[in-house]
C-alpha cells in the first residue's frame, strides 16, 4: 500500500516540528524552569516564519525569523518569571493564550496565501529536518560534554546550591529561555512553511502541548525527546494515512489518535518512574535573598 | 539598584489594587496597539469598554452580559478551588464541551417528549459529563503520577473531536437537510433553557453560577476544608500533616470544576448556543482561567472579572461590526491583562525598596 | 598586627530590615589556626561568612587575605582570592554525580579524567574515602560532606570556611574530620570553624571569636576556659537548668510493634521492624545522625504515612490505618522537625495555623463550619502561655522568628492536651532562650501524665530530657538504654559508630 522509504520519510517529516518544540523545552527544563507557552511560541514562529517566507519568497529567511519572533515572545515568560517571580504554571498558560490571539489578530492578510517551495532537499527531506535530527546530538553533547551544560543542569538541579557557588541563575535561565522559544519558533515554522504550506488560526492545534509531554516522557534527555518525536510522529502519519485509505471509522475519531497516543505515553511513563527524572528545581520560583 | 523584600503578609490593598491597574495597563496598551494598526484608539477602547453598557444599541448588549458572564463565572468558580489547591486544571473547555453533548443527548434521547423532568436529568447528565471528563485526569494523576495539566488539555483537543463527530454523526438533525449540528434545544420546550426575566439575560445558568459564587464562597472562607485546600496550594506536606489525603483533593478539585464547567457546557447547549455544532465550545474554558486568577481565585472578585470579561466578549463584537477589527483582538487582550496581573501581583507578596549601597 | 595574619576583618557591617546581622565586626585569623566562630542562631555568624565568601557585600568595613584588599563580589572572585567554603545546607546537586559537584565548585575545572585522579589523590591524603563517579543521593550525611570538602580543598584554599560541620555527624565521625582538619592546618591552611557546640570548639580549636547579637563579644583562647563560661558569653546570661523533678511512670500509652515501611521517596530512609514502648510520665529519646528514619519515624507516628495493620497503638486502639486526624482525636499528637512548610504554611496567619491541627480536639469546625472566635481565642491562649512574640494572632507564620515560631507550634500541640507527644528537633535553630522553654513545656507535659518522644541530633538535649534512649541507624532503632549513666562514646557506637570510616585512616 505505501512503500517502507516514503512511509520513514513521512514520519521524518511529521516528527519534524514537535522535535524541535520538545528540544528547546528541554533545554528549557533542565535549566529548572518549567514554560507551558511552548504551543503559543509555536504558534508566534508559524506566522511570523510564514510572513517573512512568503515577503521574501526565501524559506530560510522566514525560519531565521521564526526563531527571532518564537525567542522575543519568550523573554515575556522570562521577564515576567525571572525578575516579577511570577507562577510559572499561571505565566506558561498566558504565553500560549496570548500568542493565539495575537496570531488570530495579525494572520488575517495571510489566509489563503501559498507559501514559497522549500526545495528538493537531500534524500527527499529538506535541510530543516535534518537540522532537527543534527540538534539531537549536538544539544546532547552539549549537556553532558560541555562546562556550561553542566552549569545549565546543576541550576536546574538545585538553583540554590547553584547559585551559593557563585553560578548566574537568571542569566542562564534566561538564555535557556530564549533558546527555548527560538526552537518552538522554528518548530511552528515547519507546520505553516514546509508541511501545511499555508497559514490558517490555530493551525498548531497542540503540538506545542504534545511536545510538553514529550519532554516528560523523554525523561528529560535528548536521545529519549527524539524516540519520543518519531513515535508521536508515526502515530500522526498512520492516522492521515488510515483517513486517506478509507477505513469505515469517523474521521474525527481518527484524528483525536495524537492526543490520545499523548495521553497513553504519559501515563505508562509516568507510571515506571514516577518523575523522579524531573530537575530538582523544576518550577519553582528563584528569590535570590542577599 | 532596586531589589524585593518579602512581605510577611500578602497586601490587602495592593490585591484589590492590582486587579485595576492590569486592566488600565492593558487599556493603555491596548490603546497603543490599536494606534499602531492604523485604528482610532480612543474610540477602539471606547467602543470595546463603554459602547455595551452605555452606548447606542446598549438596549440588546446589556443582557447579553450575563449572559455571556454566567458560564465564566460558573466555570471559574470551580478552577478558583483547585488553583488554590494547585491543581491545574486547565482542561476546562474539554469538561465543558462534554457536559454539553452529556445534557445534550438526555434531551435528544427524550425527544419528542414533554415532561418536566427533562431539563433537570439534562443539568444533572450536563454536570456528570464534565465530572467524568475532569476525573479522568484526576484518576491518571493519582494512580499514575501523569501531570494533570497536560492530560486534561489533551482532552480538549479530544472533546472538540468528539463534538465535531457528534455534529455529523450520531447526532445530526434528522431533520436538518443534511447540514451538520444537533437538533436546536431552543424549539424544545421541555429541554430549552430560555431567558428568564425578558431583556436581563438571565438563564438557569446564571442562577447556577450565583449559586456556586456562595457555594464556593462559603467553601473557602467559612469551612475547614476551604483552609485544608487553601494549605494543599501553599505548602503540601503541611497541609497533609493537617489531614488532607493528596489524592482525594486532586479528585475533588478536578471533580468539581469538571462538574460546574460541564454545566456550563449544558446550559450553553441547551440556551444560547441551542445546538451542539462542529465548533461547540467557544474557548469559555480557557478564558475562565483567566477569570479566575483576575479575579484573584476569591469569589467576589471572579464575579467583577466574569463581568469584565463578557464585557470584552460583547465590546469585541462590536468593533467588529462598527470598526471592522478583527475577532481576535479580544484574546489578545485577555493574554495581556494576565501578564499584566501577574506581572502587577509582584507588589502585593514584596516591597520594592532601594539598595542600599556600600 | 602579627604578620602570620591570613585573614583580617575590620569593622564589617550588615544591615537587613529590622535587623542589623553584623556590627562593626573585626577579629584576624592567623597562618595555620584552626579559628573557631562561636555564636547562638541569629548571632550574625552565617552573614558574616557569607560576606567573607562573595555571597553577601558588606555595607561597611573592609577584610584583608593574606594581606591584599579583599573585597569579592562573587563566590568565584572569593576563591580566586584563596577563600574556599563548605556549606552546612544547600550546596550539592543531588541528581549528579560526585566528579560533576565537584567541578560546578570550580572556576577552571580540569577535563574529567584529571579531575578523578586528583579526587583520588585528594582523599587518599586526607583520608576522606570518595568514588568520582557516584551519584549524590546515594551518598550517606558523612560522605555528603566529604564531596563539600574534597571540593574546597580542590582550589588550594589559604582559608577554609566550615560551616556547622559536625551537625550531621556521629562522635566518631566528627574525630576523623578533626584529624583532617588538623593535618590541613599543619601544612597552613587556615580554618574558620563555625559552631554553638563548646566542647568541641575546646578540644580543637586554637582560638574562637565570640558573637552576640550582630557584635564580637569576645575574642580568646577556648581551651583556657570552662565551657560553662563560654556559653554564658554566647547566650549572655547563665543557663537556664530545666527542672526535671515531679514525673512517675504509670502505664504504657504508646506502642509500636514491629514497624516496617518502605522508602517514600528516593532518597527516602526504610524503617526496618521498628518497635518502642512510651509509659505515661516518661519521656523517650531517640538520637541519630540526620537521614536515618526520624523524619519517616514521625510520619508514621503521626499518621501521615499509614502503617501495616497492628504496628502502631495507643491504649490498646490500634491507630495504624488512621490519619492524622483521627489519631489526634484518640490523643496522639506531633510536632514535625520543619517549621515552615510542615508544622505551620508560612502564609497562614497563626489562627489559621492553628485550626490547621487543632480542630478536631479543641472542636473549632463543629459541622465543618469555622469558629473563628474559638479558634482565635485559642491561639491567644498558645501566645501567651508559650510567650510567643508576635503583633498578634493574624500575624503570618512566616513572620516569627524561628523561636517564636517553634514556641508556638509545640505550644499548639501541648495545649491540645496530647496523651503522647511525639517531636522532632524541637530547638533546632533556636536561640537558647526559647530552647530552655520549650524543653521545659516537655518535661512539665510528661510530668502532668503524658508520654513523649523526643526526636533530636542534639545529644546535650537528648541527655537532658530523655529517661530512656534509644539510637535511630539506618531506619533501625535500637532497644533502649536508661539515660543515667550513658557516656558519650556509647551513645556514638549506638548511633553507627563511625559509619563504615572505621577502615579510614588519616596519615599523620
Amino acid at each position: 500500500m505505501i512503500d517502507p522509504t516514503t512511509l520513514i520519510l513521512m514520519i521524518l517529516s511529521a516528527a519534524t516540528p514537535i522535535l524541535f518544540a520538545a528540544l528547546g523545552e528541554l533545554i528549557v527544563e533542565r535549566a529548572g524552569v518549567l514554560n507551558l507557552g511552548v504551543e503559543g511560541m509555536m504558534i508566534a514562529g508559524a506566522l511570523a516564519g510564514f510572513a517573512a517566507a512568503h515577503a521574501s519568497g526565501s524559506p530560510a529567511l522566514g525560519f531565521a525569523v521564526a526563531a527571532v519572533a518564537g525567542a522575543a515572545l519568550s523573554m515575556i515568560f522570562g521577564l515576567l518569571t525571572q525578575f516579577l517571580l511570577t507562577n510559572q504554571v499561571a505565566t506558561g498558560l498566558a504565553l500560549t493564550l496570548f500568542g493565539l490571539g495575537l496570531t488570530a489578530l495579525f494572520g488575517k492578510p495571510y489566509e489563503g496565501v501559498k507559501a514559497p517551495s522549500m526545495g528538493p532537499g537531500i534524500f527527499g527531506l529538506n535541510w530543516v529536518v535534518w537540522l532537527g535530527l543534527l540538534m539531537v546530538p549536538l544539544l546532547w553533547w552539549f549537556l553532558n560534554r560541555t562546562r556550561a551544560g553542566l552549569v545549565l543542569r546543576g541550576i536546574g538541579e538545585n538553583h540554590h546550591a547553584a547559585h551559593a557557588l557563585g553560578h548566574k541563575v537568571r542569566t542562564v535561565r534566561l538564555l535557556a529561555i530564549a533558546f527555548g522559544g527560538a526552537m518552538a519558533g522554528i518548530g511552528g515554522a515547519y507546520i505553516s512553511i514546509a508541511t501545511v504550506l499555508q497559514w490558517t488560526e490555530g493551525m498548531t492545534a497542540g503540538a506545542g502541548w504534545i511536545a510538553l509531554a514529550l519532554v516528560v516522557f523523554a525523561g528529560w534527555r535528548a536521545f529519549g525527546v527524539l524516540a519520543g518525536a518519531w513515535l508521536f510522529g508515526g502515530v500522526a502519519v498512520l492516522q492521515l494515512r488510515l483517513q486517506a485509505a478509507g477505513v469505515a471509522v469517523p474521521v474525527q475519531l481518527l484524528a483525536m489518535a495524537p492526543y490520545l497516543a499523548t495521553i497513553v505515553a504519559l501515563v505508562l511513563i509516568s507510571a515506571r518512574r514516577r518523575g523522579s527524572a524531573a530537575p530538582g528545581s523544576l518550577g519553582q520560583i528563584f528569590h535570590e535573598t542577599s | 539598584m532596586w531589589r524585593l523584600e518579602t512581605r510577611s503578609e500578602a497586601s490587602l490593598a495592593w490585591q484589590i489594587a492590582t486587579p485595576v491597574l492590569a486592566v488600565i495597563a492593558t487599556m493603555l496598551t491596548g490603546a497603543l496597539l490599536f494606534g499602531l494598526m492604523g485604528y482610532d484608539p480612543v474610540a477602539a477602547i471606547r467602543t470595546i469598554f463603554w459602547d455595551p453598557l452605555f452606548g447606542a444599541s446598549a438596549g440588546y448588549s446589556r443582557p447579553q452580559l450575563l449572559v455571556k458572564a454566567g458560564p465564566l463565572i460558573l466555570i471559574a468558580c470551580g478552577l478558583a478551588v483547585g488553583f488554590r489547591a494547585g491543581i491545574w486544571n486547565i482542561g476546562a473547555e474539554g469538561q465543558y464541551i462534554m457536559g454539553g453533548i452529556a445534557g445534550a443527548a438526555v434531551a435528544l434521547a427524550a425527544y419528542p417528549a414533554e415532561g418536566w423532568w427533562i431539563f433537570p436529568a439534562m443539568v444533572v447528565a450536563g454536570a456528570f459529563g464534565g465530572w467524568v471528563w475532569g476525573m479522568i485526569p484526576a484518576v491518571l494523576r493519582n494512580w499514575f503520577g501523569a501531570s494533570e495539566i497536560l492530560v486534561s488539555l489533551m482532552l480538549v483537543y479530544v472533546a472538540q473531536k468528539i463534538a465535531a463527530w457528534m455534529a455529523f454523526g450520531p447526532m445530526r438533525n434528522p431533520e436538518g437537510f443534511g447540514m451538520p449540528g444537533s437538533r436546536n434545544l431552543g424549539q424544545y420546550p421541555s429541554a430549552a433553557n430560555p431567558e428568564m426575566f425578558p431583556g436581563t439575560g438571565i438563564h438557569w445558568g446564571v442562577i447556577a453560577a450565583a449559586f456556586a459564587v456562595f457555594g464556593v464562597w462559603v467553601l473557602m472562607s467559612r469551612h475547614i476544608r476551604g483552609l485544608q485546600i487553601r494549605a494543599a496550594g501553599e505548602a503540601p506536606r503541611a497541609a497533609r500533616f493537617a489531614g488532607v489525603a493528596p489524592a482525594a483533593l486532586v479528585s475533588f478539585c478536578l471533580g468539581l470544576s469538571g462538574a460546574l464547567a460541564g454545566m456550563a457546557g449544558l446550559f450553553e447547549a441547551a440556551g444560547p448556543a441551542g445546538q451542539i455544532t462542529d465548533g461547540f465550545g467557544s474557548g469559555y474554558g480557557f478564558t475562565a482561567i483567566i477569570v479566575a486568577f483576575l479575579g484573584r481565585l476569591h469569589p467576589v472578585g471572579i464575579v467583577l472579572a466574569g463581568l469584565l470579561m463578557a464585557l470584552t466578549y460583547i465590546g469585541g463584537d462590536i468593533a467588529q461590526l462598527m470598526l471592522q477589527m478583527p475577532a481576535a483582538t479580544v484574546q489578545v487582550f485577555q493574554g495581556m491583562l494576565l501578564f499584566y496581573l501577574l506581572g502587577f501581583d509582584l507588589l502585593t507578596r514584596y516591597r520594592i525598596r532601594r539598595r542600599v549601597t556600600a | 598586627m602579627s604578620d602570620n595574619a591570613i585573614f583580617r576583618a575590620e569593622g564589617l557591617s550588615k544591615t537587613y530590615p529590622g535587623v542589623k546581622a553584623n556590627d562593626d565586626i573585626s577579629f584576624t585569623v592567623k597562618a595555620g589556626d584552626i579559628h573557631a566562630l562561636l555564636g547562638e542562631n541569629g548571632a550574625g555568624k552565617s552573614t558574616l561568612v557569607k560576606t567573607i565568601y562573595g555571597l553577601v557585600r558588606p555595607d561597611e568595613g573592609r577584610m584583608w587575605v593574606a594581606g591584599q584588599p579583599h573585597a569579592p563580589t562573587s563566590p568565584s572572585a572569593a576563591r580566586a582570592a584563596g577563600v574556599g567554603m563548605v556549606f552546612q545546607h544547600f550546596s550539592l546537586f543531588d541528581a549528579m554525580t560526585v566528579a560533576e559537584n565537584i567541578a560546578l565548585g570550580l572556576d577552571n575545572p580540569p577535563p574529567r579524567r584529571e579531575l578523578s585522579a586528583r579526587i583520588a589523590t585528594l582523599s587518599e591524603e586526607y583520608g576522606l574515602p570518595l568514588k568520582p563517579n557516584r551519584r549524590i543521593a546515594d551518598l550517606s550525611a558523612g560522605e555528603r560532606q566529604r564531596v563539600e570538602i574534597i571540593r574546597a580543598l580542590l582550589g588550594n584554599p589559604r582559608l577554609l570556611i566550615m560551616d556547622e560541620p559536625t551537625s550531621v555527624l556521629t562522635p566518631q565521625e566528627a574525630e576523623i574530620l578533626f584529624a583532617t582538619l588538623g593535618k590541613l592546618a599543619a601544612q597552613g591552611t587556615s580554618i574558620l570553624y563555625i559552631s554553638h557546640k563548646l566542647e568541641e570548639i575546646r578540644a580543637h580549636c586554637d582560638r574562637a571569636t565570640i558573637l552576640r547579637g550582630g557584635r564580637v563579644i569576645d575574642d580568646l583562647d577556648p581551651r583556657a576556659h570552662s565551657a560553662r563560661a563560654l556559653a554564658a558569653l554566647m547566650v549572655g546570661t547563665e543557663m537556664r537548668l530545666v527542672d526535671r523533678s515531679g514525673r512517675k511512670p504509670g502505664a504504657t500509652l504508646l506502642e509500636v510493634r514491629n514497624l516496617s515501611l518502605a522508602p517514600q521517596s528516593v532518597e527516602g530512609t526504610a524503617l526496618k521492624s521498628v518497635s518502642l514502648q512510651v509509659r505515661a510520665g516518661e519521656v523517650l529519646v531517640i538520637g541519630g545522625v540526620a537521614g536515618n528514619g526520624q523524619e519517616e519515624l514521625l510520619s508514621a507516628l503521626s499518621g501521615e504515612i499509614a502503617s501495616p495493620p497492628g504496628t502502631v497503638f495507643l491504649e490498646g486502639l490500634d491507630l495504624s490505618r488512621q490519619g492524622p486526624q483521627p489519631r489526634r482525636a484518640a490523643g496522639l499528637l506531633s510536632a514535625p522537625e520543619d517549621r515552615l512548610g510542615h508544622a505551620a504554611v508560612p502564609g497562614f496567619s497563626l489562627t489559621d495555623n492553628a485550626l490547621l491541627t487543632a480542630v478536631v480536639r479543641k472542636d473549632l469546625a463543629p459541622g465543618g463550619m469555622i469558629r473563628h472566635r474559638a479558634a482565635r481565642d485559642f491561639t491567644r491562649q498558645v501566645i501567651a502561655q508559650f510567650d510567643v512574640r508576635t503583633p498578634g494572632p493574624e500575624t503570618a507564620a512566616s513572620a516569627l522568628s524561628g523561636g517564636n515560631l517553634q514556641k508556638f507550634v509545640i505550644g499548639r500541640e501541648v495545649l491540645q492536651a496530647p496523651r503522647v507527644l511525639v517531636v522532632n528537633q524541637p530547638t533546632w535553630g533556636v536561640d537558647a532562650g526559647a530552647a530552655a522553654a520549650i524543653r521545659q513545656a516537655l518535661l512539665n507535659l510528661a510530668a502532668a501524665g503524658a508520654g513523649v518522644i523526643v526526636i533530636s541530633q542534639d545529644l546535650d538535649e537528648l541527655l537532658e530530657l530523655g529517661d530512656r534512649f534509644s539510637a535511630l541507624n539506618e531506619g533501625r532503632l535500637s532497644a533502649p538504654r536508661d539515660t543515667e549513666g550513658l557516656t558519650l562514646d556509647e551513645i556514638g557506637l549506638l548511633l553507627g559508630g563511625a559509619h563504615g570510616m572505621e577502615a579510614a585512616h588519616v596519615a599523620a
